[in-house]
């Protein structure tokens, strides 16, 4: 793990893009395939190869454990948010037409803060897993 | 596919298998593709390929590598399976053919989606607008699933950490 200048080289190279695809997949998913599913998990699985080359450690002080628990409750209550926010301004729960004056804009508002929240859950979710397994995995030795 | 699923079956070595699944996963994603279905292929290949390989590797770095031997013959499950399999093949006979343009499901709230989501949400992709808001009760209630998968995998997992940090004290 030490030494392996090659993967060290070629993770910080390629960590970037999958990075910057995510948020292209995230935030094209209106008009190509993606959305925040897919991209929360390109956003996971970027932080957990960052892991797997510079150790858990690393990736931990990047991604803290709190900031990950804190993203798996948010992203739900993002989602719920966009409901109640919908409710406030006078319609139904989850009824995106409301949230701005032309409909829609209001959809794609609406729509746009969704996906953000399935992102952030899905990827905390993802982590969190990952950090599970691993850090179980060390603590006996 | 066929190949791989025959192997994973076949093979003893839990790291070939976890390989394969994520190479079964990959072909899976291009079957999803020639299907025109690439939201799915997209997540399957993240999701399938990528991430749940390496948590499998990371459960199989916990226990051995080595699948042992069944104690008996397991004839009783693989009658169940079978059974299982013949009863769905059976239930798919009754279903209207695959692209049939006259399939209930086409014909009910599909057309709506396809020509009015455009103007009604201002969104190209239609499976995001069908997702995010004609289904947003659906895809909220997953977003809870996904949320409920992942504290339970942190209550089963920390507990077990405390009470041993607890027994080496």
């Amino acid at each position: 793990m030490r030494h392996d200048l090659v993967l060290r080289v070629i993770a910080k190279l390629l960590i970037p893009f999958i990075l910057l695809f995510a948020l292209y997949v995230q935030f094209h998913g209106d008009f190509g395939p993606g959305g925040g599913f897919q991209a929360g998990v390109i956003v996971a699985a970027a932080i957990i190869f960052y892991a797997l080359i510079y150790g858990v450690e690393a990736a931990r002080r990047a991604m803290p454990d709190s900031l990950v628990e804190i993203m798996l409750a948010g992203g739900v209550l993002i989602y719920a948010g966009v409901g109640l926010v919908g409710l406030g301004l006078g319609g139904n729960y989850l009824d995106y037409f409301v949230l701005d004056t032309d409909p829609v804009q209001g959809q794609h508002r609406g729509i746009f803060w969704v996906e953000i929240g399935v992102a952030v859950t899905v990827s905390g979710v993802m982590l969190k897993i990952f950090y599970m397994f691993a850090s179980r995995g060390r603590d006996p030795e | 596919m066929a190949m791989a699923v025959v192997v994973v079956a076949r093979s003893r070595n839990l790291f070939t298998v976890v390989v394969l699944m994520g190479i079964y996963s990959f072909l899976m994603a291009t079957v999803l593709v020639a299907l025109d279905a690439v939201d799915v292929a997209m997540t399957e290949a993240s999701v399938g390929a990528g991430v749940s390989t390496v948590l499998l590797l990371g459960a199989l770095h916990l226990c051995k590598s080595e699948e042992t031997k069944p104690l008996r013959k397991p004839w009783l499950p693989l009658a169940v399976s079978a059974s299982a399999v013949g009863m769905l093949v059976f239930g798919t006979l009754d279903l209207p053919a695959f692209s049939d343009p006259t399939a209930p499901i086409h014909t009910h709230v599909v057309p709506r989606y396809l020509n009015e989501a455009m103007r009604e949400t201002g969104v190209p992709n239609v499976v995001t607008a069908v997702l995010a808001s004609y289904r947003g009760y659906d895809t909220l209630g997953e977003t809870t699933v996904v949320f409920t998968a992942g504290v339970g995998v942190i209550a089963l997992l920390r507990r077990r950490r405390n009470t041993k940090q607890e027994k080496a004290k």
